[in-house]
């Protein structure tokens, strides 16, 4: 392993399609450890930040640099999406197919898939296709096939919607233990419950601007912006 | 069948005349013996169509089954040799933004279109004596037709695939690019993962050429023996008038292109567990 690719500058970051900007200019530093979580109302660029973050968007302006080269840091992401893509394969194929591409053999890369698999409680329904997976499942299936290539860093745009309590808790379980054994999780989400549990710090965003960012404790005892404590207050903000 | 009847005057029209080559130069009025064969009343054509289609299977008619087969191979291999072109140019066009690919992709399902007598002709004047692959000496044999056939099938398996492809480049886009795959790792990976589809575009393209006489009666000729294959035959019996015969080998073509697509299903056991 050479060097992190953390920490990650962005510099006046700015996304914009067609006359619209979704965000920007936004610029901080990503640190190398902990849980950031990034929040803030529906079209607030939250997942448009996320996936700038990823390099799935082009930026219009500004940069983002990661500390080390593009092509590195980029091999050592992995990325969850809200609605997870299920491969037209089964379970332990869909787990398997990052190892593939990263060159592992057939037999080594579904043999660490199981691994993978059992280690989420997964194992008896690896050789099911993807298809008929629960939402939780589902989910958790995606989240087991980021984490094979053991990333540096995971995004998480919105994991957890849709799932319900125990679903919720399996994947909360997840990235815990992850966040432990030192990946960096960078994740989106509306459920200020699950801000709360997971975030060492906050990210608040209102109109694809960074209204608000620093350690959860203080965001959640004393949010400085009046959007941010809005937000909390379960309050809709416009 | 050798039974020889006497026609009435007043069937002895100047149609059957032109139906018939053999009586054409007769004088109106002049009765004339035809084979029973050659002419049925045409309420029985579909039986007798069937019946001797059922004889033709159940006495294994050498040169059925020598026809079949030509008609199977030719048909085969030109399927095979489209699609190797046809399904990765489908997704290439699926995944690649490149300026004139809108334009690509509507020739493309014009050209599915493509009238094989058209084809047939292009590729007949390429592949005649006086034409540049004139030297090879491929006009009028299965190789010829080969030829026709693949360039009728190759836009119509390409466009089938293009669009599956695309549905599912769609589905798995955030993914790939997700997973920083290479554009081959992203073919391979479509390819494999929409091969059902692929498999259906196959089909389409072989339902098409087991069918398809125009192009290639005209680069192979329909010699017995060497070219003829089903669809050629049955034209040239129903030019002959012997309708019982060009029904039945009618009726043998529907047999094995539905033959052939059910045996392809069941090995690949498409439809058998679910959406894919």
């Amino acid at each position: 392993m050479v060097g992190s690719i953390l920490p990650a500058r962005l510099e006046n970051v700015e996304v914009r399609r067609k006359s619209l900007r979704l965000l920007g200019p936004v610029s901080f530093t990503l640190v190398e450890h902990g849980i950031t979580v990034i929040m803030g109302p529906n079209g607030a660029g939250k997942s448009t930040l996320l996936r700038a973050l990823h390099g799935m968007e082009r930026l219009s302006a500004g940069a983002i640099r990661w500390a080390t080269d593009q092509q590195t840091a980029q091999q050592r992401q992995a990325f969850v999406f809200q609605t997870p893509t299920l491969m037209r394969r089964t379970v332990l194929d869909n787990v398997a197919y990052p190892l593939r591409l990263a060159g592992h053999t057939r037999k080594a890369a579904r043999g660490k898939a199981l691994a993978l698999l059992s280690n989420v409680g997964l194992a008896e329904r690896a050789d099911v296709r993807a298809s008929v997976l629960s939402g939780g499942e589902r989910q958790k299936m995606a989240l087991v096939r980021a984490l094979a290539r053991a990333p540096e860093v995971l995004f998480l745009d919105e994991a957890c919607a849709n799932l319900d309590g125990s679903a919720t808790r399996d994947i909360e379980a997840i990235l815990q233990a992850q966040a432990q054994q030192g990946t960096r999780l960078i994740l989106t989400t509306h459920d200020i419950g699950q801000a709360r549990r997971l975030a060492d710090d906050v990210l608040f965003l209102h109109r694809g601007k960074l209204v608000e960012a620093g350690p959860a404790a203080a965001f959640f005892d004393a949010p400085q912006s009046r959007a941010a404590r809005a937000y909390l207050n379960g309050d809709i903000v416009e | 069948m050798n039974a020889r009847a006497l026609l009435t005057p007043r069937e002895n029209t100047t149609q059957m005349r032109q139906m018939l080559p053999l009586l054409r130069g007769i004088p109106a009025g002049v009765p004339v013996k035809v084979a029973a064969r050659h002419w049925k009343p045409a309420m029985s054509d579909i039986t007798q169509g069937l019946l001797a289609a059922f004889t033709l299977i159940v006495t294994l008619d050498a040169d059925l089954i020598e026809i079949s087969l030509r008609s199977l191979y030719v048909t085969s291999s030109a399927v095979l040799i489209a699609s190797v072109i046809g399904l990765p140019l489908g997704c290439w066009l699926a995944l690649r933004r490149f300026r004139f690919r809108r334009a690509t992709i509507a020739v493309l399902n014009a050209l599915m279109g493509l009238p094989p007598v058209v084809v047939g002709l292009l590729v007949y004047l390429l592949l005649s004596r006086s034409g540049p692959f004139g030297v090879f000496g491929l006009l009028f044999t299965p190789a010829a037709m080969i030829i026709a056939q693949v360039i009728i099938l190759t836009p119509l398996i390409a466009s089938i695939a293009h669009q599956a492809i695309r549905d599912l480049w769609a589905d798995y886009h955030d993914l790939l690019i997700s997973l920083n795959t290479s554009r081959g790792q992203r073919m391979r990976t479509l390819l494999w993962d929409g091969r059902r589809a692929l498999l259906t575009a196959a089909l389409a393209g072989f339902g098409r050429g087991i069918g398809e006489v125009g192009a290639i009666m005209i680069v192979g000729g329909n010699i017995d023996h060497v070219t003829r294959v089903l669809t050629t035959a049955i034209a040239l019996e129903t030019g002959k008038g012997d309708f019982a015969l060009a029904l039945g080998l009618g009726f043998v073509l529907i047999g094995l292109a539905i033959t052939v697509n059910l045996a392809i299903h069941r090995l690949t056991g498409t439809e058998v567990r679910g959406r894919w």
